[in-house]
């Protein structure tokens, strides 16, 4: 099997820039201080990275994902698309959440429609629709409605929704959290398989470390409150990768050494 | 109107999906009862004892002779013992016999304690209390005008309710989506809302140049306020998470409002429907009697007015089955809409 990993000299073209983004959100009820979620934060993605954010819970990974996609704004700082900078909610940067978050009165082949009719252009690419329900394996599964399906099909089928708009980004905040261990494991392979078929830039949040060592180019550690960018690390594995092989529980070892040391910093500095 | 507050009672049942699926099609399919072989006698034995009751005991009423009661005991009797023999062969039939022979065969009996009460022992008076047999010889007699005021409340009550919910929809899906229309049409819904319909009538006669029109009128505003209410609930408690993600789909507003929030609203806005129709049809029956000319409603004050008991209770008789029939037909269109909640389809 070729290995995929990215030609690092063709994806030299940035495709996702964050740029210095602070977010604070009000105090509740007007009282108290403002919360600060992300601090400072910056990051880059080149087109067809795969890159993966964790770190612990309310480390303000997924508000992240929202400025990104464009459904909150910044405080201070930028972020942009290619040349465009991001100011609102675009069918470019795809989005898929830990709960697939199906229109339950859709069946699967007018949920993946959604983004094709919400852009008014169904009647062109109709034939994708096709496609995309043979990609993620649903064919069968057309005129079901979400309520009959299982978590990882729904999950696949929110990919599908999300894939058939071509996003040049696609955001993934937790999307397999809430799999059973071993349906995960298929899905990660599904998504890297999306992933290699579209060369799509992805940007994903887990705290999932095996599923972060696993999938990713790169892997940014988040520290917690307010959200900042600690360590940028590379995966220099070659793909399809062997979960028990040295070099991968190695770099696991790592990651959580800097995890656990990351927060027993917090904790000095907290006492 | 007895019919219309019985077929009120299931309402808080059909809260959506907090409810499980079987217990929101409860009324249209009523539970199966565990039933056993001789359950599908109830009809037979039911009749033999109405009809028992009609040729045996004497009678101290005077009722001009029709003979449509024992002809209906009759052919329930007929009827009853043609399902009992054919129900191994037909699995349909046989479910619902299952089902309904114990209500029709206790209903039977019931008519015929009826009649054991009223025209043979006259423990209740006349002309308040008239038989059963009276009352089917006026229903019969008096078929042509009972069809037409039928005709007539039907066509009153859809052009009301028709009239209601559109603007009710209107009204709601506005107050539900846009901040400062909520605001406005809150208040004044929270003010006006409450109103019963009938109250306005003194008002409706002034303003209106017919009894029609205002009748009109006053059912569409009692349809109104519930259909709205729930409208504007369900659209406002639209899933933030299903907005967002038809955002990063590329939704405008025009797709979020009537792909997302509406669909969304369904089952809150057939909650409305179901609270406007009760209304609906209190305010038309309230209508018929003071101000249109036509209709059960009139029929009913009308027959009241000449002591005529046994069309009075041949009316209500038909009322109910009119209203429940209503009634049912909205819980089919719910359940055919509403299919990708309750999961009909099985893989």
């Amino acid at each position: 099997m070729v290995a995929i990993v990215p030609d690092p000299v063709a994806s030299k073209a940035a495709s996702l820039r964050v740029r210095h983004v602070t977010k604070h959100f009000p105090a509740t009820n007007g009282v108290g201080v403002a919360a600060l979620a992300l601090d400072d934060v910056s990051l880059s993605l080149a087109v067809g990275e795969l890159v993966s954010v964790v770190g612990p819970s309310g480390c303000g990974k997924s508000t992240l994902l929202r400025l990104i996609a464009g459904l909150i704004l910044p405080s201070a700082g930028e972020l942009s698309i290619g040349a465009e900078p991001i100011t609102s909610p675009g069918a470019e940067r795809g989005l898929v959440f830990q709960d697939p978050n199906l229109f339950p009165w859709l069946t699967v082949r007018r949920n993946i429609e959604a983004g094709l009719v919400a852009r008014g252009v169904l009647r062109e690419k109709r034939a994708e629709v096709d496609e995309f329900m043979r990609v993620v394996g649903l064919e069968t599964f057309a005129d079901a409605y979400p309520h009959h399906l299982s978590g990882g099909m729904a999950q696949r089928v929110a990919l599908a929704r999300a894939l058939i708009n071509h996003p040049r980004v696609l955001l993934l905040d937790e999307p397999l959290g809430a799999l059973d261990a071993f349906t995960r494991m298929r899905m990660q392979d599904e998504v890297l398989r999306l992933w290699q078929a579209h060369r799509t830039t992805m940007l994903l949040v887990t705290h999932d470390i095996d599923e972060a060592v696993y999938m990713s180019d790169r892997i940014i550690i988040m520290t917690q409150r307010p959200g900042k960018i600690d360590q940028n690390i590379p995966v220099d594995l070659n793909r399809p990768r062997d979960r028990s092989s040295s070099d991968f529980l190695r770099l696991r070892s790592n990651i959580l050494e800097l995890l656990h040391f990351a927060g027993a910093a917090l904790a000095r500095n907290k006492s | 109107m007895s019919a219309s507050v019985e077929e009120l009672q299931p309402q808080p049942t059909i809260v959506p999906s907090a409810q499980p699926p079987g217990a929101e099609a409860a009324f249209v399919t009523p539970p199966v009862v565990k039933s056993r072989p001789q359950t599908l006698l109830a009809i037979p034995v039911g009749a033999c004892i109405a009809l028992a009751i009609h040729f045996f005991v004497p009678k101290t009423e005077v009722v001009p002779p029709t003979h449509y009661y024992p002809l209906v005991l009759s052919m329930m009797l007929g009827l009853g013992v043609l399902g009992a023999a054919l129900y191994p062969f037909f699995p349909g039939l046989r479910k619902w016999m299952c089902q309904m022979c114990p209500i029709l065969g206790i209903a039977t009996v019931t008519v015929g304690i009826w009649e054991l009460i009223t025209s043979c022992l006259e423990w209740l008076p006349l002309p308040y209390f008239p038989g059963p047999e009276a009352v089917l010889g006026s229903l019969v007699s008096d078929r042509a005008l009972i069809f037409d005021s039928t005709w007539h409340s039907l066509v009153l009550l859809i052009s009301g309710y028709a009239v209601g919910v559109a603007v009710a929809l209107v009204t709601g899906i506005t107050i539900g989506w846009f901040p400062h229309a909520r605001y406005w049409g809150m208040s004044l819904l929270k003010v006006v809302g409450p109103i019963p319909a009938t109250a306005w009538i003194p008002l409706a006669m002034v303003v209106s140049p017919s009894a029609l029109i205002s009748a009109i009128g006053l059912i569409a505003l009692a349809v109104w306020f519930p259909v709205t209410m729930l409208t504007a609930s369900g659209i406002s408690n639209t899933r933030a998470s299903y907005l967002d993600v038809a955002r990063t789909l590329g939704a405008g507003r025009a797709y979020l409002i009537f792909r997302v929030a509406i669909p969304g609203a369904l089952p809150s806005i057939f909650i409305g429907l179901f609270m406007g129709l009760g209304t609906s049809f209190l305010t038309l029956v309230v209508a018929e009697t003071v101000g249109v000319k036509s209709g059960l409603g009139w029929y009913v004050s009308w027959a009241q007015g000449w002591a005529e008991y046994g069309k009075v209770y041949g009316a209500l008789v038909i009322m109910a089955a009119f209203f429940s029939t209503i009634m049912t037909v909205l819980f089919k269109v719910r359940d055919r809409v509403l299919v990708w909640q309750k999961g009909v389809i099985k893989w």
